[in-house]
């Protein structure tokens, strides 16, 4: 049998936050937001779910988690029904397994889903469990503790480097703030200026308050389909997945031996394959969602990535060149900055994202969207994901 | 012993590098070196993760590093609550090695200089506890 093309129909997600609410509530709310946004698809067709989540046998006390959310859902898969953990990149690791098993033929309709709960079991426990993404043996016994004193080590570098600013990292913060301000699922729906973002307090300087993602409870949810089942249950315009990547570099420990904090060569290399897999370069991207954990990293991404020369980064975002009107525009639903960051349901919402993007119904539009990319950094730098999408196959 | 009383807060349960501790003990920061490929760790490795020989060889990180990057951690994760603030820094090595610790507090942050030379020494914590910082020189 040929390899099928494989297509999104459907996507959704809960009102991500401080949530009283537990994971597979969550769950429940986002598969609910994601059925009622492809009518046609009847719960039986669902042969597969993946559930994506990294936390949810620490903080949420449920390990193997997926069945637990097929059974709030009401669906039955029989092709596959598991948990992927890949940290800050486990939803796009589903949409990834997901898209193999489509194509290959061994499921048909697939629900990716994920998310996090958090702040439990107790909210203290929070900044305990932490440790657990990074090097706790080595790293944690110094007081290495959660991701803002590894990317400011990696912005002061940049800035050392390629003399970008504070001014610049800022300029990521109040166009991502910007356009979470009418997100109504998004963590902060309030636009920051330049001045308070700079004035903020600092959390590891130069890293102020704006300038790091917040710790979020949430879920979200895609399906995905072959495209001769895509076309029986959507009239809208087909959104495919071309291509997609995704590359480590070294362990979690800050002792790697590896480039300089701020050369990520791993995304370079996940990019090049993405690129060549989809068919496309860096300017055929219409739209992109990157992984805004910090301000810093979105301007890394924006080099290593391709949208701009090593080193530019900074003046590339300063100029607007990742915005609306841009070169290509960047975390157009307020990315992690404003959305927040539940680990494993972070890949599904830019997954969402691009695929509103794509058929022309985002919130925040950008013109004539025809090939989207999405881009997550797992733990401290450790990988990177990447998925094209696109109007053809 | 262990790492039972290694850092402010040890998360290391059991490991095949436990000499490690000793050696700290006695006054010594050491690395491990494959003796098939020469491949050099640290945090030291019982088994080589290039080739994955277990003729691995312990030696003392004696040189000079140079600092590559150092943050001021004001908010500490659970247990490092009271340490903060305190410094991290990231230095590279002759050896080939790379190593995340923190910055004694007899360097002020206004002396820090990226590149600046750093060597590793064992540190002792306050409840016999025992961990390595960097120090200037």
């Amino acid at each position: 049998m040929a390899d099928r093309n494989v297509c999104i129909v459907g996507a959704g997600m809960d009102r991500w936050g401080v949530r009283e609410a537990s994971i597979i509530d969550m769950a429940q709310e986002a598969a609910k937001d994601c059925f009622d946004d492809v009518p046609a698809l009847k719960k039986d067709d669902i042969d597969g779910l993946i559930f994506a989540s990294s936390y949810c046998g620490r903080s949420a006390f449920q390990v193997n988690a997926a069945p637990v959310v097929a059974e709030r859902i009401g669906i039955k898969p029989t092709s596959i029904c598991t948990r992927v953990d890949t940290l800050c990149a486990g939803g796009s690791s589903g949409i990834i397994m997901a898209t193999g098993l489509i194509k290959a033929g061994m499921a048909d309709v697939v629900m990716v889903s994920g998310g996090e709960k958090l702040y439990t079991p107790q909210r203290w426990e929070t900044y305990y469990s932490e440790m657990a993404s990074i090097d706790h043996d080595w790293d944690g016994a110094q007081g290495m503790g959660l991701p803002p004193p590894f990317f400011s080590m990696t912005a002061q570098d940049h800035m050392k480097r390629y003399g970008t600013t504070k001014e610049q990292l800022s300029a990521v913060s109040v166009k991502n703030r910007r356009n979470g301000a009418n997100n109504p699922k998004a963590q902060f729906q309030k636009a920051v200026t330049i001045e308070e973002v700079i004035n903020a307090r600092a959390v590891v300087p130069p890293l102020g308050l704006f300038d790091c993602t917040p710790i979020t409870d949430g879920c979200a949810a895609v399906i995905l389909v072959s495209e001769d089942k895509a076309k029986e249950l959507t009239d809208r315009p087909l959104v495919y997945i071309r291509g997609t990547a995704q590359a480590s570099l070294h362990s979690m420990s800050m002792n790697w031996l590896g480039e300089d904090l701020s050369d990520w060569v791993h995304l370079r290399t996940a990019a090049k394959k993405a690129f060549e897999r989809a068919r496309v370069s860096p300017e055929d991207v219409d739209v992109a969602q990157t992984h805004d954990c910090f301000t810093i990293s979105e301007i890394i991404e924006m080099e290593d990535l391709g949208f701009c020369r090593k080193g530019e980064g900074g003046a590339f975002v300063e100029s607007g060149q990742n915005d609306f009107g841009g070169k290509v525009p960047v975390n157009t639903d307020g990315g992690l900055l404003s959305c927040g960051h539940p680990f494993g349901a972070t890949g599904i919402r830019q997954a969402m994202e691009i695929f509103f993007q794509l058929q022309g119904r985002a919130i925040n539009q950008a013109k004539d969207a025809k090939i989207g990319l999405t881009h997550n950094l797992s733990g401290l730098n450790v990988e990177h994901t990447i998925l094209i999408y696109g109007r053809e196959p | 012993m262990g790492f039972e009383n290694f850092g402010t807060v040890s998360f290391t349960a059991e490991a095949k590098v436990a000499d490690f501790i000793t050696q700290l003990e006695a006054g010594k920061v050491m690395a491990t070196r494959c003796r098939k490929c020469g491949g050099s760790y640290f945090p030291p490795k019982a088994d080589c993760p290039k080739c994955l020989s277990s003729d691995v060889e312990w030696f003392e990180v004696k040189s000079q590093g140079k600092l590559a990057s150092y943050t001021v951690v004001n908010y500490g994760p659970s247990g490092f609550e009271n340490d903060a603030p305190y410094i991290l820094a990231l230095a590279k090595f002759d050896e080939g090695i790379q190593i995340l610790a923190r910055l004694s507090r007899d360097i002020e942050e206004k002396d820090i200089t990226i590149g600046m030379n750093l060597t590793v020494s064992p540190v002792k914590l306050p409840e016999g506890r025992i961990a390595y910082e960097f120090i200037k020189g």
